[in-house]
């Protein structure tokens, strides 16, 4: 099917994209990538009577060190975090998890803003972004805040942001040493949603003890799903197997709520965040051994 | 009336000037404005390929782009992989596709063709399994595969 008529804008600041979204309301869409938005324009699932375009706005599209953390514009594309050495050495996990969003030809497109602003339960980088403790930096027209990614996710595909407000600025803060990460998924083909979805970060103590866990799963609820029972079992303790396996274990019992559909079943959705929570604990836990960071 | 906008765009090496209605996809501009017919349309939602082109070279959905948001940029589509319009000679990526039966019906070809050749391009020497996960971005109802990863082997060998 075709889209439905819309008025076309083109700012060249964000200052004048705020003034147009404050202008047209609720009306107003804005385009980044368009490899959410277009498809459901396409079949009028969506018809915006306003689409203000992102694509010439050059001042959100970066990737820049800000003392020790990681600065990314939101327009960036999420081809360019994947070929980013920046993003390798400071942000490993995301550069692990990028090239699990579909196909490089939907990455060339795709932005690293539009992605955590669709909010998609079934995404790789609102899951990185809950484990990495983001924080999202947003303007409207008057003012700007910077919203920490615990309060970022409200829903299914909703999230803080106001209807007068852009994501304009992903920070990434900077981790502390003896820190392990890892990501991983399920999927059917290769480049389709995944079925789940993990990310793991670990901050290990002198003692070898977990400090500080991140877990978190996509596809097993609303948004990225943050696994509170399973941190709680690990804080304090070794995390030795058999831990581990625990850990995992409370998050499929305790933490997640997994949907039914015709991909997977509600059952089989647990299990795989029994086994894949499991495995990126561990790599996470041996990568926070051999000092690496998140 | 609609909203229309000027837009100039280079395809294929030619500069093509025209006014476009926002909402017309860059598929359908190449298709029925240019009458590029080379590139073809599966699905409008990004999930089969057969509308890929090289969008300032990289490989991207025509049907996920509106024509109004190239103005200014560089396209090219299948009509432009041949060296010379004029003559049969075919580009050697379609080459191969020739010689391996990377093709039967021949809906999927344009785009498995534009991404492996931004791919190529990027990666001379690729790995059976790399050349398997770029091409998963393309559905192909016929070869069952094989047949396609078999011509980009070719084609990889040839550069060499
Ligand atoms: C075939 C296919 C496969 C895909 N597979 C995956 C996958 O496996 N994993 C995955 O995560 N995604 C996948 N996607 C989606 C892709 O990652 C999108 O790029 C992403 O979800 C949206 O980013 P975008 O830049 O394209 O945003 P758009 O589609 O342009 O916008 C999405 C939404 O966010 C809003 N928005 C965009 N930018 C901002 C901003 N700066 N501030 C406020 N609001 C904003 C828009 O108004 C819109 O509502 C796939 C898409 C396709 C077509
Ligand atoms: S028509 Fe564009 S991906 Fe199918
Ligand atoms: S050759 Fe027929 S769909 Fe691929």
């Amino acid at each position: 099917m075709k889209p439905a008529p819309f008025e076309y804008y083109r700012p060249e600041t964000v200052d004048e994209a705020l003034g147009l979204l404050a202008e047209h309301g609720s009306g107003a869409k804005l385009l980044a990538g368009g490899q959410s938005l277009v498809p459901t324009m396409n079949f009028r699932l969506a018809q915006p009577a306003v689409l203000i375009d992102l694509n010439a706005l050059a001042e959100l599209e970066h990737i820049e060190p800000d003392g020790d953390a990681l600065r990314i514009g939101a327009m960036t594309r999420q081809r360019q975090v994947e070929r980013s050495a920046l993003v390798a050495e400071r942000a490993p996990l995301l550069h692990e998890a990028v090239p699990f969003i579909g196909h490089p030809q939907i990455r060339n497109r795709g932005t690293i803003g539009g992605s955590i602003a669709h909010a998609d339960p079934a995404a790789e980088l609102p899951v990185v972004m809950l484990a990495r403790r983001a924080r999202l930096h947003v303007r409207n027209r008057r003012d700007a805040r910077s919203i920490p990614v615990d309060e970022f996710f409200t829903g299914l595909f909703a999230t803080a942001l106001g209807p007068e407000e852009i994501l304009v600025d992903i920070e990434l803060p900077a981790v502390p040493p003896s820190t392990g990460w890892a990501f991983d998924e399920v999927a059917r083909r290769h480049g389709d949603f995944a079925l789940v979805g993990a990310a793991a970060v670990v901050t290990l103590d002198d003692s070898g003890r977990c400090r500080d866990v991140r877990l978190v799963f996509s596809s097993v609820g609303d948004g990225p799903v943050l696994a509170h029972e399973a941190a709680r079992q690990l804080e304090g303790e070794i995390p030795d197997d058999a831990a581990v396996r625990a850990a995992a274990g409370a998050a499929a019992e305790r933490d997640v709520d997994p949907p039914s559909d015709i991909h997977a079943s509600a059952a089989y959705r647990r299990q795989l965040v029994r086994v894949i929570g499991t495995r990126v604990l561990a790599r996470a836990v041996e990568r926070a051994r051999n000092g690496s960071v998140s | 009336m609609s909203q229309q906008i000027p837009i100039s765009v280079n395809v294929n090496g030619t500069l093509y000037e025209r006014a476009v209605e926002p909402r017309l996809l860059l598929s359908d501009f190449l298709r029925h404005e240019l009458e590029l017919t080379g590139t073809h349309v599966g699905c409008e939602h990004g999930v089969c390929g057969a509308c890929t082109v090289l969008l300032d070279g990289d490989a991207v959905r025509s049907c996920l782009l509106f024509a109004v948001q190239v103005d200014g940029h560089g396209l090219v589509t299948v009509e432009g992989l041949a060296p010379d319009a004029s003559s049969d000679r075919l580009h050697p990526l379609q080459e191969a596709f020739r010689e391996a039966h990377g093709l039967q019906c021949g809906f999927c070809t344009p785009g498995f063709l534009m991404t492996l050749v931004a791919f190529l391009e990027e990666n001379p020497h690729p790995s059976e399994r790399e050349i398997r996960e770029v091409i998963s971005g393309h559905l192909c109802r016929c070869t069952g595969y094989q047949s396609i990863v078999e011509a980009t082997k070719i084609a990889a060998r040839r550069s060499a």
